[in-house]
């Protein structure tokens, strides 16, 4: 038994206690901006945060907090206070929950900082969009939108020059608002650790490749909210480099994530924010590891399109081709580039029922996937935040079965 | 009316009406699921636009694709694709407008490989220069990817010849519209359904003179001699396909006097300027009309509108009409209501699926709502 907790206390990763300090320090900034005069602007997860950081102003992620809402599983108490101000329960959760929590400061937090400008990028979802209009007409504060055309089969010439004029009425807007020009210096530094960033998180989630893979998928969903929330800052760097080491050393003395690691699986679509332990000791309970996710790497995905010397220049492009925005074959082709990289004998797709543009074409992913690869794919229809749309049983039911798949199919 | 017979016959089975017409004038077919196609740049193109809805049938074929939160409408559409229902058409253009819309359009393009397939990505944000310049690139883009396909050349002469007919189309709608919401009684909710659905549906140069007969016809009809005056309601939401529900309120003392849908007032108001740019006016009437809720103009237009619209129509209620699981109307209705509430206008939510709840359960329904108002 003693052998066993030392087991355990080996595999628990210690940077994890550093970036509790670090996100605690960060909503401690962002609830006290009031006090320090320190502007506040909320901002969608795929938003374009870098002018926020040289700017001085504290970006808030709505979405985040709405994570953090059904983590704290204090999902459906929020969610049926928004359907009761009308909204149906068939929108987002995050929406729902952000929503209603704007207007009675509930949650985990105790509410947001109540912004001073809102920063909607539709290119997540159409329901940002609609969520900051709320938003802004409740906090009645102005709304700058990044409108990035849907890639469904190209990034067309017209939708890069339409883009890119917005980044400029994006400076513009930051300008006036915080009544100080951007000072371009900042910006191009600002750019060049948020790709620094982006590389060091894709760094961690490439360790990944080894066998045992020394963090899980459910470790970088805990892990990510750095690169979401501070990209571009100093710490951000500084941290994922200590992750980093720490994921080197793992590998190197032949720790995993899960003991006696047997089944590698790529998990697709955002967290089920409420079950993710019991999801993760699920797995681990079957030798299976979520090896890798389409959710945690879609904030690297445009390191492709980027140029550190020129980033603002680039930034129309790396915003506009990100993995929700694009059509569903390019989707797919993603997903089996990582089935080839990370080496995974099965996919987990969570049909989220708050998220259409993630969760419609799932089943043709599949079926791609199933076809080129020859791999089994676990369907779990959830939802991120709100519980009412979690039903264990079946669950658990559909994860022994997809384990058998597995394991006939090992047997041939 | 025997313009309105001629409607209703074509309604009885427009897939049959659009095959014909195909086979007679050998006219390629081109479908559309919504109000942001560019149907003016598609009949330059000497195609013939047909606006689509699910027919509701074999509704199994597309769950292989789709989940059930997905609203009927794209499911329905799917279904139809996939069934073989719709094989008359050449091409399907898709304007980008929700995300199930958008989705749709992706497993469209991978799985219904008979037509030839385009995207229209319009901008979502309609009131900068840039959404304006981008606006008139994309239908630029459009026209020459359309004629690419058709094997044609769209000249500026074929554009401004289809905006003529597509504003002889709107202008006798918005007549029409006009006429009825004056007096009611000239015109039942369900016929004026009738006439703009088949619109969608039937050769647009016979359409734009069948409805302006109707127009001339409608003005020298007294038509006010009903017994007892109906309260007016408006209707507003998304795709409404159900003709029905105009008899169903008119039985409960109610009568349509307007509405914002997406089916109905969204489709024809607007006209396209004749005298500038043809793609730069069609540009400038797609930033101008009324707005679908996925799309943004300002933070109150759509509150605003409909509020303008209440007080023109004089109308004493509003019924929003809403498509389970359409996402952008669902997330408008508390702050629309609340609008309504402020001018004290009272409003009650219909949520539907793919068909209307039992009849009995219906007319209970609005008969408390209108007894209300």
């Amino acid at each position: 038994m003693a052998e066993k907790d030392e087991a355990k206390e080996k595999r628990k990763i210690k940077a994890v206690k550093r970036m509790k300090e670090i996100m605690t320090a960060y909503y401690i900034d962002a609830k006290t901006a009031e006090q320090t005069g320190k502007k506040v602007a909320w901002i969608t997860s795929g938003g374009p945060v870098e002018p926020l950081i040289a700017m001085d102003v504290i970006p808030v992620y709505p979405e985040n907090h709405g994570a953090m809402i059904g983590a704290s599983k204090m999902g459906v108490d929020l969610c049926e206070k928004a359907e009761a101000m009308g909204y149906s329960s068939d929108l987002c959760s995050y929406a729902r929950s952000d929503i209603s929590c704007a207007t009675v400061n509930g949650g985990p937090i105790g509410g947001l900082p109540r912004p001073d400008m809102l920063v909607c990028c539709n290119n997540i979802c159409g329901t940002v969009l609609k969520w900051y209009e709320v938003q802004a007409r409740f906090f009645k504060v102005p709304l700058f939108i990044l409108d990035t055309p849907f890639c469904h089969t190209e990034f067309t010439e017209e939708a890069r020059r339409y883009v890119q004029e917005q980044i400029n009425e994006y400076i513009a807007f930051l300008e006036e608002s915080c009544g100080k020009k951007l000072d371009f210096d900042r910006m191009q530094e600002v750019g060049r650790l948020s790709v620094e960033g982006q590389r060091l998180w894709q760094a961690v989630l490439d360790t990944a490749i080894n066998r045992p893979a020394p963090l899980s998928a459910f470790d970088a969903f805990f892990h990510l909210a750095l690169i979401v929330t501070l990209r571009g800052t100093q710490q951000a760097v500084d941290y994922y480099r200590l992750l980093l080491a720490e994921m080197r050393e793992r590998v190197a003395s032949g720790i995993g994530a899960v003991p006696n690691e047997r089944y590698r699986l790529l998990w697709d679509n955002i967290p089920v924010w409420f079950r993710t332990k019991w999801l993760s000791e699920k797995f681990a309970s079957h030798e299976a590891c979520l090896v890798a996710d389409t959710y945690t790497s879609a904030w690297c995905g445009s390191l492709k399109y980027v140029d550190e010397n020129n980033f603002l220049g680039t930034m129309a492009e790396c915003y506009t081709r990100i993995y929700l925005n694009i059509g569903v074959d390019e989707m797919a082709r993603q997903v089996i580039e990582m089935v080839d990289k990370y080496v995974v004998d099965g996919l987990v797709m969570h049909s989220n029922r708050s998220c259409k543009p993630y969760s419609l074409g799932q089943y043709d992913i599949q079926r791609i996937v199933g076809e080129q690869k020859g791999i089994p794919t676990l369907m779990i229809e959830a939802d991120m935040v709100d519980e009412r749309s979690f039903s264990e049983g079946q669950i658990e039911t559909r994860i022994e079965a997809f384990i058998e798949m597995l394991r006939e199919k090992e047997k041939r | 009316m025997k313009q309105l017979e001629e409607c209703r016959q074509i309604l009885e089975d427009p897939n049959g009406y659009v095959k014909r017409l195909k086979a007679e004038s050998g006219r390629k077919i081109v479908g559309t699921y919504c109000s942001y196609a560019p149907e003016e740049i598609i009949l330059a193109a000497g195609a013939h636009p047909v606006r689509l809805f699910g027919s509701g049938e074999k509704i199994r074929l597309a769950e292989t694709h789709l989940q059930s939160y997905c609203c009927s409408l794209v499911r329905g559409a799917l279904k139809d694709a996939l069934g073989g229902r719709v094989d008359f058409l050449d091409g399907v253009v898709f304007p980008h407008t929700c995300d199930s819309i958008q989705r749709l359009s992706d497993i469209w393009r991978l799985n219904v490989p008979a037509c030839f397939h385009l995207d229209v990505v319009l901008p979502v944000k309609l009131d900068t220069d840039g959404a304006r310049r981008y606006v008139t690139d994309v239908l630029k883009r459009f026209r020459r990817e359309l004629g690419e396909q058709l094997g044609v050349s769209i000249t500026d002469g074929d554009l401004r010849r289809a905006i003529g007919t597509a504003n002889r189309i709107r202008s006798a709608l918005m007549k029409i519209d006009d006429l009825r919401g004056e007096r009611p009684g000239i015109l039942s909710g369900s016929d004026l359904y009738v006439l703009v659905r088949a619109a969608m549906v039937m050769e647009r140069i016979r359409a734009a003179s069948l409805l302006e007969e109707v127009a001339d016809d409608l003005t020298k009809r007294s038509g006010s001699a009903i017994g007892r005056q109906p309260k007016r309601i408006l209707l507003s939401g998304g795709v409404c396909n159900h003709p029905d529900i105009h008899a169903i309120i008119e039985e409960a003392g109610g009568a349509v006097v307007g509405d914002d849908l997406c089916t109905g007032s969204r489709y024809y108001t607007g006209l396209t300027d004749e005298k500038v740019d043809p793609v730069t006016a069609i540009a400038g009437r797609y930033l101008e009309r009324v707005v679908c809720p996925a799309k943004h103009r300002g933070l109150s237009d759509r509150a605003d509108h409909l509020v303008r619209l209440v007080r023109e129509k004089r109308a004493q209620g509003v019924i929003f009409f809403l498509l389970k699981f359409c996402d952008p109307h669902a997330f408008d209705y508390p702050y629309l209501k609340e609008a309504l509430d402020r001018v004290g206008v009272p409003s009650m939510l219909m949520e539907v699926e793919d068909r209307l709840p039992a009849e009995g359960q219906l007319r209970t329904r609005f008969e408390t709502f209108v007894e209300m108002i």
